[in-house]
């Protein structure tokens, strides 16, 4: 009996076409091989081409020897003005509305209280930013040295990158939310429906581990935008930063960005106690 | 005595030149972000006498209302008064308004150390391989007022459906 038949048998009820068959046989992609990949490639471009009326190209450039991502957050310069996050969402082709997700959320803080994060508010809306008496933090996947939702994954569907991104294969994942309850930082976010995505806003440039269109039932998290920095280009967030609070660099580069302000700079990364070695540096500027 | 000064000073004015030509790096900069249509200055300023007098400005620039050290200082203290297309340093010599972080710098020494470093300040672009471009002090803080301004937010999360799940 061919797999095609068994997968049909295993299906059961379910209406199969072959493309079903193909996407249900699907292996992990750390286990494709590169002609496999390639196929599962033009698979989903066609899909995407099908429902969005749109070319999407889906790269799968991987990480290259000798670069191990850092990303730098000045504390004294950050306004609280959320421009990161929509940025980022238009970037990433997150679902805009129903369910909305972001990868980004910026916390305001009482000064002179930055560590008491429970009296953290990340719905502040006033007239202008900054307001006088807070401080604003914006939270992201901090792409941990030692990722507790990696460990936690029973299938695998998540992995660190060489290049130290923590990257989701959407198709692997089985959306049991394990590693949204194993991150400190709130780092991962669900799709509970079905991503609404107009069609018109869709960023076509994307990377199979990164902003791909995601389905249902899937987790999707901050990747350093993997599509932009494996081309040399700085993440979406931080071209957008009006204040230029967001610095990003390669940690094996000693003339980088970010090594001269962990060299130079108060840095601190967030709850290091837990020991997750974030590759996310907080500093204060001034 | 002389001798020895003299011998100090020829060698310190011989290891000084490699240190501030150092410092004189180009940087690839956006273009400076000029009010539409003022630039060259000499436009206007070629058929007009010079006035070095310190004053509030009446006819043009009205809108201009220095809040930048205002006492201690005017226009002519960092444009060039004959060369109007040009900026001019405390040592009086002339550069580009390309270059006006130099100028900045003069005062704000340690955050001029850091925007070199690409730590103060905003680049975008590519950081390795392609074109990578630096914004220009001006870009973020008018000169003339430089504050940076507050913003509006854009808009928060929405807030959990208070009636899911009943």
């Amino acid at each position: 009996m061919s797999t095609g038949a068994l997968a049909g048998l295993s299906l059961g009820t379910l209406s199969c076409t072959q493309v079903r068959i193909e996407e249900f046989l699907q292996k992990h992609f750390r286990e494709m091989s590169e002609d496999e990949k390639k196929a599962v490639i033009r698979r989903l471009e066609e899909r995407y081409a099908k429902k969005y009326g749109r070319k999407v190209q889906i790269s799968k450039q991987p990480a290259e020897a000798g670069a191990l991502w850092g990303y730098g957050l000045d504390l004294s310069r950050c306004i609280g003005c959320r421009r990161c996050v929509y940025a980022c969402v238009e970037e990433n082709n997150q679902s805009r509305a129903k369910p909305q997700l972001q990868w980004i959320r910026v916390i305001r803080l009482k000064k002179g209280s930055l560590i008491n994060l429970e009296n953290a508010e990340h719905y502040y809306n006033p007239e202008t930013v900054p307001e006088p008496g807070f401080m604003y933090m914006p939270v992201q996947c901090q792409q941990c040295e030692n990722p507790p939702c990696v460990r936690v994954c029973p299938v695998k569907a998540t992995w660190t990158e060489p290049d130290g991104i923590v990257v989701v294969d959407y198709n692997w994942c089985i959306g049991c939310r394990y590693c949204m309850a194993a991150c400190p930082y709130k780092g991962r976010v669900f799709n509970w429906a079905e991503p609404n995505l107009p069609a018109a806003e869709l960023n076509s440039e994307v990377h199979y581990l990164g902003n791909r269109p995601r389905m249902k039932n899937v987790v999707e998290k901050c990747t350093f935008c993997v599509q932009r920095v494996r081309q040399g280009r700085y993440p979406a967030c931080v071209e957008i930063c009006p204040t230029g609070t967001r610095k990003f660099g390669n940690l094996l580069d000693p003339n980088s960005e970010i090594r001269y302000l962990i060299e130079k700079k108060r840095v601190f990364r967030l709850k290091e106690d837990l020991n997750t070695e974030p590759r996310f540096y907080y500093f204060f500027s001034a | 005595m002389k001798m020895v000064l003299l011998i100090i000073s020829v060698l310190s004015i011989g290891f000084g030149l490699p240190a501030s030509a150092a410092q004189h790096d180009e940087y690839p900069v956006a273009s400076p972000p000029f009010s539409e249509g003022i630039f060259p200055c000499s436009n206007c300023h070629a058929g007009l006498s010079l006035n070095t007098k310190k004053r509030a400005l009446k006819d043009e620039h009205a809108s201009i209302k220095l809040h930048h050290a205002e006492k201690e200082r005017w226009c002519l203290d960092c444009h060039h008064a004959r060369n109007r297309d040009k900026l001019k340093l405390a040592d009086g010599e002339i550069i580009n308004f390309t270059e006006s972080y130099r100028l900045c710098g003069q005062c704000h020494g340690n955050i001029y150390r850091d925007w070199r470093a690409g730590i103060h300040g905003k680049r975008v672009g590519s950081f390795k391989g392609g074109k990578r471009t630096y914004f220009l002090c001006v870009h973020c803080h008018n000169p003339h007022d430089p504050k940076f301004k507050p913003l509006k937010p854009e808009p928060p999360p929405n807030k959990p459906d208070p009636k899911h799940g009943r």
